[in-house]
């Protein structure tokens, strides 16, 4: 394989002497050292063998998926915590080195598996910023539709499976028929109901089908119903309170030290959220409210969650009422396939669907990166672009990685019951983790 | 609930003049008794797995085991012989005898407590009168009570024999959680035993058909006690020792096969004589409410089955009322069902000893004649004071209306931030 020789200006600083990428630290004393921010407390050496080490997962019920705590109990106390990640790891990022912009869009579904059509547009927001594309009005409401659903279906996963966590076994079903209306409506749209790939770089995949839209009203106007349910089962369940409050609790600074974002930030009081602060898709223009917690524990991120469904809701509601008529792709041949009708009739257009395929749109040199309020927290898909049909190197900035990383200093000093609340409250899909 | 004329009923559970004396129709009899009980109780476990199935679903709103037979009622069949059939498997480290040990004993002695329980107003036959209890020993209470806390060995060796530190764990919870709760269930039977003054059971029936049923007169009693039958049984919110998200599966993590099958039989089957339990010392057990006929001679056949039926009702209300319970509520954490047991239940329980002691003193010594109205009522009283203090106290406003959820109206908006203003300013991170 012929290897390409790169030639674009990086924004980071590069590499040094010895080859490897230079790493300016955050925080460093007066004669230029880098210092460890909250240095890890010093654990008791346990010479009377009175500590049990307990591995939890990669197997394990409540992980979800494949993460690995290696837990140090002292009778139910945790007594330290050391996360192990890696156990999913699959390229995404290597292998997209090897493919054009469309084609990586697949691969945005498989990390982060819950959110995989807001995962698509969220690569695509990058992408089209690196061509230089200005997306249809339609296809920007679509767009929005599309990532609302998604943030619907991963909160209301990490409900059902937080529920469980704590021993509630009924919310998770309750959930779990909802995310299968949201489900059908994917499907109905995309052909797929997980592996959407819904997006492409200039539009979407296909338009909406027909009556599509009074699905998804009806589905709008029932789920705060669902929604009201669970409310009622949990929130002020005394059992759940009770598992719940002071669990984990990040203050606002540690969850800014720790690059927490998200629910897991806005729990902590800090009213941060993409759609607000960076607004894309013309999120500003939507009417909506970011809930903020004020505690940073457990039962904040579940109020902060649930409360996020219901903003969810009404930004849906809004994006019904303005989608306007109009093409959904761009009018730009160097980016979108001809019509299929044309491309198998006409030679011109057949030979211009074969060129697109095959070789791919081309941006311009240079880089982007879009930020997008995924559904776990702060997502952005950077990309490096040296004038090819594929990228030079792109890569994810995954919130569940940099929230996973609190979690040695929220679980230590609490029971293993709570360890597996608070893995559960920090929302994790191990595919985005791991990439 | 008639007061019945007290004293000639309070004199002996069985009217005297009717026993069974004889040896071979006794002992043929109760060979008939043992057979039949075993089978419905087996059977009745069997289908419980399947209630229990088809109740969730409906909470869930799904429809449950729908493929196996009519309505999936064959689903108990189909899994009977899936866990026959099955590989049993030893962990290689694991205590082999112990391992095999461990599931009879958690199984035996859920079968025992049922034999005390009587089920129905005596049988009459040509050879005399027949108790509806397998065996109707005088000490029938107490039986229970000592045999039911044997069950904790059988998940405390399966804990232990299995080599498995999340089994391990397992076991240690049910230890701990089950001595601790015994306790607070055996304090809170006394109060049952004082009114009583008895433990056979079938007394204690007959004092409720008198006085009034124990859950009026005792109510306190029987909240504690109800409590007490879930961390027994390890049904959720008290299932710490098989919890599935913290611990895969607790003490039977190991366990395959028939052996793995007998500790969920006798998680049911406590649960019966629980129900059961429960219903004898605070429901009036085979009592039929609002009238004596089925409380006093002659005993007929007729009598008996109505009495098994109205009890059979009560055991299945309170079967319902475990599932309900478990497939609504999250599960407590070890800590905080230690502090439930040992800093609420038990004083409570030790609390109101002294209180029913002292109300029961005062009414003899006032003279009020016990199975009368005005010492039901009295004691009726009594109890809806102390629920009322119950309550009160132990709420505070955390567990009827929880004061410590932060979620009340006007706190709502104050987790929602204004929209419109810089939000980054706020932490010093603006652009």
């Amino acid at each position: 394989m012929a290897t390409r020789t790169v030639d674009v200006a990086l924004a980071t600083s590069g590499l040094d002497a010895s080859g490897k990428p230079v790493r300016t630290p955050l925080v460093t004393d007066a004669a230029g050292n880098a210092i460890a921010l909250n240095a890890h407390p010093p654990v008791e050496p346990d010479f009377g063998g009175e500590h049990m080490l307990i591995n939890i997962g990669p197997q394990h019920p409540a992980t979800h998926g494949v993460l690995r705590l290696v837990l140090e109990l002292d009778g139910e106390t945790v007594v330290r915590c050391v996360p192990h990640v890696g156990y999913l790891h699959c390229g995404f990022e290597k292998i997209g080195e090897y493919r054009q912009y469309n084609q990586i869009v697949p691969w945005t579904d498989r990390e982060d598996y819950l959110n995989s059509i807001g995962n698509n547009c969220a690569f695509v927001l990058s992408a089209e910023r690196l061509f230089g594309v200005d997306i249809t009005p339609r296809c920007t409401v679509l767009r929005v539709i599309a990532m609302e659903l998604s943030r619907i279906i991963s909160h209301l996963v990490w409900l059902g499976t937080t529920s469980i966590d704590i021993g509630a076994f009924t919310p998770f079903l309750w959930a779990f028929q909802e995310r299968e209306n949201v489900y059908q409506l994917l499907e109905s749209w995309t052909g797929a109901r997980l592996t959407t790939s819904g997006a492409r770089v200039g539009g979407m995949m296909a338009d909406i089908p027909d009556g599509w839209l009074d699905r998804l009203r009806n589905f709008v106007r029932t789920f705060p119903r669902t929604i009201a349910e669970v409310d009622g089962m949990l929130t002020r369940n005394a059992i759940w309170v009770g598992r719940t409050i002071g669990l984990g609790a990040m203050s606002a600074s540690e969850a800014l030290n720790y690059g927490l974002s998200g629910p897991m930030l806005r729990a902590s009081g800090v009213d941060y959220d993409v759609r607000k602060d960076f607004p894309y898709l013309d999120y500003e223009s939507y009417d909506f409210e970011v809930p903020v917690g004020t505690q940073g524990d457990v039962y904040d991120r579940y109020l902060v969650r649930v409360e996020e469904l219901r903003q969810s809701v009404r930004i849906l509601e809004q994006a019904i009422a303005r989608l306007p008529d109009g093409p959904v792709n761009v009018d730009d041949p160097r980016l979108i396939l001809p019509d299929k009708h044309r491309a198998t009739s006409e030679m011109e257009s057949m030979i211009h669907h074969f060129k697109l395929v095959m070789e791919g749109p081309r941006p311009p040199v240079g880089e982007a990166y879009v930020p997008v309020e995924s559904p776990k927290g702060e997502k952005g898909y950077y990309m490096v672009s040296d004038g090819t049909s594929k990228p030079v190197r792109w890569r994810i900035r995954p919130p569940s990685f940099v929230n996973l990383s609190a979690i040695p200093k929220m679980v230590e000093g609490h029971l293993l019951s709570d360890v597996i609340a608070i893995n559960a409250s920090i929302d994790i899909v191990m595919g985005e983790i791991d990439r | 609930m008639m007061p019945l004329p007290a004293p000639a009923l309070l004199a002996g559970a069985i009217d005297p003049q009717l026993p069974m004396h004889d040896f071979w129709p006794f002992t043929l009899t109760t060979i008939v008794k043992l057979a039949i009980v075993f089978s419905v109780y087996m059977v009745g476990v069997a289908l419980l797995t399947y209630a229990e199935r088809k109740i969730s679903a409906w909470i869930q709103d799904r429809h449950g085991p729908m493929e196996v037979g009519p309505w999936g009622l064959l689903q108990v069949a189909a899994d009977g012989v899936k866990n026959f059939m099955k590989e049993e498997t030893y962990p290689a480290a694991a205590n082999k005898t112990l391992f095999i040990l461990a599931p009879m004993l958690a199984f035996i002695p859920a079968l025992l407590t049922w034999a005390v329980i009587p089920f129905a107003s005596p049988l009459p036959t040509p050879w005399g009168l027949m108790s509806m209890a397998v065996a109707d020993l005088p000490v029938g209470f107490l039986f229970t009570l000592a045999i039911s806390s044997l069950g904790v060995y059988g998940i405390v060796l399966a804990g232990w024999a299995s080599n498995n530190k999340y089994a391990l764990l397992g076991g240690l919870r049910s230890s701990a959680q089950m001595i601790s709760y015994e306790i607070a269930m055996g304090m809170s039977t006394v109060a049952v035993l004082l009114l009583a003054g008895n433990v056979n059971l079938n007394t204690i029936i007959l004092q409720q058909a008198t006085m009034g049923w124990n859950v009026l007169l005792l109510s306190v009693a029987f909240l504690l006690f109800f409590v007490a039958t879930y961390a027994e049984t390890n049904r959720l919110p008290f299932d710490l020792p098989e919890a599935e998200s913290e611990l895969i599966a607790g003490y039977h993590t190991e366990y395959s096969a028939m052996k793995f099958s007998l500790f969920p039989i006798s998680e049911y089957a406590n649960m019966v004589t629980a129900s059961a339990l429960t219903s004898v010392l605070f429901f009036g057990g085979w009592d039929i409410p609002f009238t004596t006929w089925d409380n006093l001679p002659p005993w007929t056949v007729t009598k008996t089955l109505l009495t098994l039926g109205f009890f059979a009702m009560k055991v299945i209300f309170f079967l319902f009322t475990f599932m309900w319970i478990r497939w609504t509520l999250p599960r407590f954490r070890y800590d905080q069902l230690m502090s439930l047991g040992w800093k609420v239940m038990l004083p409570v329980a030790l609390a109101y000893v002294v209180v029913v002691a002292g109300a029961v003193l005062a009414l003899d010594m006032a003279h009020v004649a016990r199975g009368t109205k005005a010492f039901s009522g009295a004691l009726l009283l009594l109890n809806l004071a102390c629920v009322a203090g119950l309550v009160v106290w132990m709420d505070r406003g955390r567990v009827v209306s929880p004061a410590a959820s932060r979620l009340r109206g006007g706190e709502l908006n104050r987790l929602r931030a204004v929209a419109g203003r810089s939000r980054l300013a706020r932490v010093g991170l603006e652009r």
